[in-house]
Parts: C-alpha cells; sequence; structure tokens
C-alpha cells in the first residue's frame, strides 16, 4: 500500500476524565471511501473531527495529507485547507449570501483574485445542482439545498479529502436523498472521504471499507459486502440488528 | 370573493370599543396632567414676579468659559454659550463613544483569549470599573490630573504624547504641517491639548461604560452558535479573520440593542462633569439659570438637548440594526 493520506497510530483522547478514543490505529488511502458507523458516543464524530484538528488528540500520531498534527498553528492551517468538512448542522454563515459563503476561504485563505473565486464557487454549485440560488441567503434555502451548498464551499477549496459528520441526520426524510445523490457523484470522482453515518445503504453503494466503533475503539472493518453479511463481533451484530431490523 | 361587511353590533363587551376607550382616557389624563402642571406653574410665576420667556438668550451671558470649539467671549449672547456648552458635550459623548466601543470590543473578545492573564485581566478590569460609581471615577482622573500628574515643565512623555497638569497634549495639524507639543513656560506649545477636565470627563466615561461594553460584546460573541466558529476554523480560517468575518457580524445583532442604551448613558453621564467644572451644556445651563432666574427654560433647553442628542442616537442605532440583522426569508 502507498503512503496513506490519513494515519492515526495508537491515537488516545481524554474528554476531561472521560477516555473517548482509546488506541486508534487506522490507516485511510488516496482516495479510499470510509464509512464510520457505530452507537451514539462511541467516539466516531471526535474521530474525524481530530482529522482536521476540530479536536486535539493527546496521545499518538496523526499525520494527514503529510502532515503531522501537533499543536504547530501553521500545520494545522494546512492540513485544514487540504481538508473539507460537511457538518450535521449545515453550520453555513447565515449573514453571508450563499456564494459569499463559498468564496470566503478562497478568498481569504487561499488567497485567489474574487473574480476567480466566484467563477470557482459557480461552478462547485453547479456541481451541487443549486446555482440559482447563489445570491440567496442561508435561511431562505431547505435544509437539503442548505447541505449541498455546504458540500459546495468544502469542495471550493479543492481538497485532498472530505469529511462529512453525519451530513444527513438533520435533514427531513425527502431531502436525504438529494444529499446523498451529491455524495455518491462525489465519491465516483475519486475524492478520498471519511463519512460518519447511518446511512446503510449510502455505505453499501459507495464505501471501500466500513468501520464500526463502540467505546472509543474501532471494533471491526471490513468491505461493505462482508460486514453486512457476516460481521464479526457481537457487538457489531446487535448494532446492525437494531439498525437494520425495521 | 368579497367578504359580507361584517358591521358590528354595538357592545360594551367589544375589544374594539374597550381599546378605544382606554385611549380616550389615556389621552384625557395626560392633556390634564400637562394643562395642571403648565397653569400651575405660570400661575406660581407671575405671583413671584418672575419673568419668563426665551428672550434672555439675546443678552450678553457676561461669563467667561474655560474651552470651547468656537471663538467665543463674555460679551456675546446667552445662546452662543449655549452652543458651547452643546458642543462641549457633544465633543466629550462622541470621542467617548468610540473610545469606549473600541476598548469594550477589544475587553469582550480578551475574554474568550486562550492566553489565561489576557482573560484575568479582561476579567479583572469588568468587574472593578463597572463596580465603581462614575462619579467618584471622574473625580479620580480629576484629580490624577491634577494632583498626581507632574508640573507643565516636566511632562510624562510617550513619543510626541505628553501627559502633564496641563491635561494630554498631542501632535496636530497645524498651518499645513504637524506641530509637536513641547513644554512652555506655563502651558504647552504646539500641538494640541486637551484640557484636564476635558481629559477627565472622557476617562471617566471611557473606562466606566467600556467595562459594560465589554460584557455586552462577551454576550453577543457567546451568542453565536459553536459551530460557526468550527465551520470556519474548517475553511482554514486563522483565527483573526474568523472574528472579523464570521463572529463580530453575527454577534452584532445581539450586541446593538444594548450598545444603544450605552451610547445613551454616555451622553446623559457627560453632565457629571459639572462636578469637575468642565463646561458642558448642563453647567452653562446652570451657570445662565443662577445669571438669569429662567429656570423653566434652561432646565427646558438641557431637556431639549438631551432628547434630540438621545433620539437622533437611537434612531440611527435602530437602522444600523435593522441593516445588520440577518435575512431569513
Amino acid at each position: 500500500m502507498a503512503e496513506p493520506i490519513i494515519l492515526f497510530e495508537k491515537v488516545n483522547k481524554w474528554f476531561d476524565g472521560f477516555h473517548v478514543l482509546k488506541d486508534i490505529d487506522l490507516q485511510v488511502a488516496a482516495g479510499e471511501r470510509i464509512v464510520i458507523c457505530g452507537p451514539s458516543g462511541s467516539g466516531k464524530s471526535t474521530l474525524i473531527r481530530c482529522v482536521n484538528r476540530l479536536e486535539e488528540h493527546q496521545e499518538g500520531r496523526l499525520v494527514v495529507d503529510g502532515v503531522e498534527l501537533g499543536d504547530d498553528v501553521k500545520a494545522i492551517e494546512q492540513v485544514r485547507r487540504n481538508v473539507g468538512m460537511v457538518f450535521q448542522q449545515f453550520n453555513l454563515f447565515p449573514h453571508m449570501t450563499v456564494l459569499e459563503n463559498l468564496t470566503l476561504a478562497p478568498v481569504y485563505v487561499a488567497r485567489k483574485p474574487k473574480a476567480e473565486a466566484e467563477a470557482n464557487a459557480m461552478k462547485q454549485l453547479e456541481r451541487v445542482r443549486i446555482a440559482e440560488q447563489a445570491h440567496k441567503y442561508p435561511l431562505q434555502l431547505s435544509g437539503g439545498q442548505q447541505q449541498r451548498v455546504a458540500i459546495a464551499r468544502a469542495l471550493c477549496l479543492t481538497p485532498h479529502i472530505m469529511l462529512f459528520d453525519e451530513p444527513t441526520s438533520a435533514l427531513d426524510p425527502e431531502m436525504i436523498n438529494e444529499v446523498l445523490e451529491v455524495m455518491i457523484e462525489l465519491a465516483g470522482q475519486g475524492m478520498t472521504m471519511v463519512c460518519v453515518t447511518h446511512e446503510m445503504g449510502f455505505a453499501k453503494a459507495v464505501a471501500d471499507r466500513v468501520i464500526f466503533m463502540d467505546a472509543g475503539q474501532i471494533v471491526e472493518q471490513a468491505p461493505p459486502e462482508e460486514f453486512f453479511s457476516n460481521p464479526k463481533s457481537d457487538r457489531t451484530k446487535d448494532f446492525l440488528s437494531k439498525i437494520l431490523g425495521h | 370573493m368579497r367578504r359580507p361587511s361584517a358591521r358590528k353590533r354595538w357592545s360594551w363587551r367589544s375589544q374594539a370599543f374597550r381599546g378605544l376607550l382606554w385611549q380616550v382616557v389615556a389621552v384625557l389624563l395626560v392633556g390634564f396632567a400637562v394643562w395642571f402642571l403648565a397653569h400651575n406653574t405660570l400661575e406660581n410665576m407671575r405671583a413671584r414676579g418672575i419673568q419668563s420667556g426665551f428672550d434672555f438668550l439675546k443678552g450678553p451671558a457676561g461669563f467667561d468659559i474655560g474651552e470651547s470649539l468656537i471663538p467665543y467671549d463674555a460679551l456675546d449672547p446667552y445662546w452662543k454659550a449655549f452652543l458651547v456648552g452643546i458642543l462641549n458635550t457633544l465633543r466629550v459623548a462622541i470621542i467617548g463613544i468610540g473610545v469606549a466601543t473600541l476598548f469594550g470590543t477589544l475587553l469582550g473578545i480578551g475574554r474568550f483569549s486562550a492566553n489565561a492573564i489576557v482573560r484575568g485581566l479582561c476579567y479583572a478590569y469588568t468587574e472593578t470599573f463597572r463596580n465603581v460609581p462614575i462619579l467618584l471615577q471622574l473625580l479620580f482622573w480629576y484629580l490624577v490630573f491634577t494632583e498626581v500628574l507632574p508640573p507643565v515643565a516636566e511632562p510624562v512623555s510617550v513619543g510626541p504624547f505628553l501627559l502633564s497638569k496641563a491635561g494630554f497634549s498631542f501632535p496636530w495639524w497645524v498651518e499645513g504641517r504637524w506641530s509637536v507639543p513641547a513644554p512652555g513656560a506655563f502651558s504647552m506649545e504646539g500641538g494640541a491639548s486637551a484640557t484636564p477636565e476635558f481629559m477627565a470627563v472622557l476617562m471617566g466615561l471611557v473606562f466606566y461604560t467600556s467595562a459594560f461594553i465589554g460584557e455586552i460584546v462577551r454576550a453577543g460573541i457567546a451568542a453565536v452558535p459553536k459551530g460557526q466558529v468550527e465551520a470556519a476554523s474548517a475553511l482554514g480560517l486563522p483565527r483573526g479573520l474568523q472574528v472579523r468575518k464570521v463572529i463580530l457580524p453575527q454577534a452584532l445583532r445581539v450586541i446593538i440593542p444594548p450598545l444603544t442604551s450605552q451610547y445613551l448613558n454616555i451622553t446623559k453621564n457627560s453632565s457629571l462633569a459639572v462636578a469637575i467644572g468642565y463646561p458642558d451644556v448642563v453647567s452653562i445651563a446652570n451657570t445662565s439659570l443662577n445669571n438669569t432666574g429662567r429656570a423653566v427654560e434652561c432646565i427646558s433647553i438641557i431637556m431639549l438637548v438631551y432628547l434630540v442628542t438621545s433620539l437622533s442616537t437611537a434612531l440611527f442605532m435602530n437602522w444600523y440594526n435593522k441593516r445588520v440583522a440577518i435575512q431569513e426569508r
């Protein structure tokens, strides 16, 4: 295997006294699509938030896109520029139009000329099929539209890795599909993706590997066919029976 | 389809009728109160032979004023003395608002600093200055300028800025070039100076009010959802840009209404200047009142000045508040 684009080595993290990540070892290859699932509180969100250092780990080594994450501010900013993130609550900036949301980082962080940033932003909006809303404000859009804008915003910095933290959990059921379609398209274009989700249909359709976490540990990881048809541990079986059992 | 015109039958229990009734009662009560006060005052003034009317404004004031933005001497009419007072009030209020906003914003942001010392200092500042009565603070600063600071001849200097019993002196654009102040025989020469009285009022207002503004800014920042900062971080925005582009613009909606109250407070608290002899509009009105005995007129002028400044501040801030409001539909 070539040099992994994300490398966790014996990573540990505590929230005060609570041990959230226990000896995490994980390698993600460039272009790989990973789905992480597990019960709430299992540490899956914390795990991907460590990748762009929204959370800091206290022990172990974490290398992202060739840069080791520590308390070096410049290294963190470099990693963040190359890693896009999509949140459960969209987190669009409500005081800016859709277009301004998309051009903020390219103009102020990547220092691109405004016209170029706007042209690229329009291209990304077309990619998520929402270009006609460019001049509206986020709160004027539906949840599904907002989440697609959020994906386009992350794409504007041409990231090497995309992180999705439960991107469809806050959406009304009829809007989940429009977001998943965009994510599936993205996966088809060779983007490295790490996605925390309970959308098992999505996992089956696009994931190269499904990771199951419980109590801060990676319990099981396998390609989706094997993961769903032949789970090894009892905890995985129990989890799958709960989320697939109805 | 047009709704059939529903002419309600008149009834004591009709909401519309009761609403109208209360409004009529309220207007009558207010009208009576105003008539009663005006009538009483006029009767009493006539009984005591007190003159009334604003004609005194045209007569010579006959008193000197310590500092003025416009040329003024004791022979000038009263209206001009009032104008000097109004300008002095506006000057200390406007500069005070500017500086207090700047300090307060820094204080509020400082409360979220990653550095514990910065956080602690901002906290200590806030708790100290908002809990000491402002009149005491004015007297304190006046004492600093008149007693503690060195005489004109040997000022404390920070670069071209000088502090002494003559007040605060700084370089200023005079006759087409920068003029730097230097100690003279009795006062600073060159540059420009702010009197000890002005400085004491300004510093009292700024130190006191910025503590409150700091708390308002802190509340505003705290009201911005955590996800906003996370999204900005995830995009690689450095902390300074996060504050400028994402946090402050959203905090403003929460900050502006209470900030307006603080601006009004600065303007009104500037009347405490009377205590240390800074010639603001209240101080001028007091002197005029003593000289002429036109109490109602002088108090009316004070009320009018504060009413106009307060209403215009409020109007401007409401307009600004609408502008930064977040568009939702």
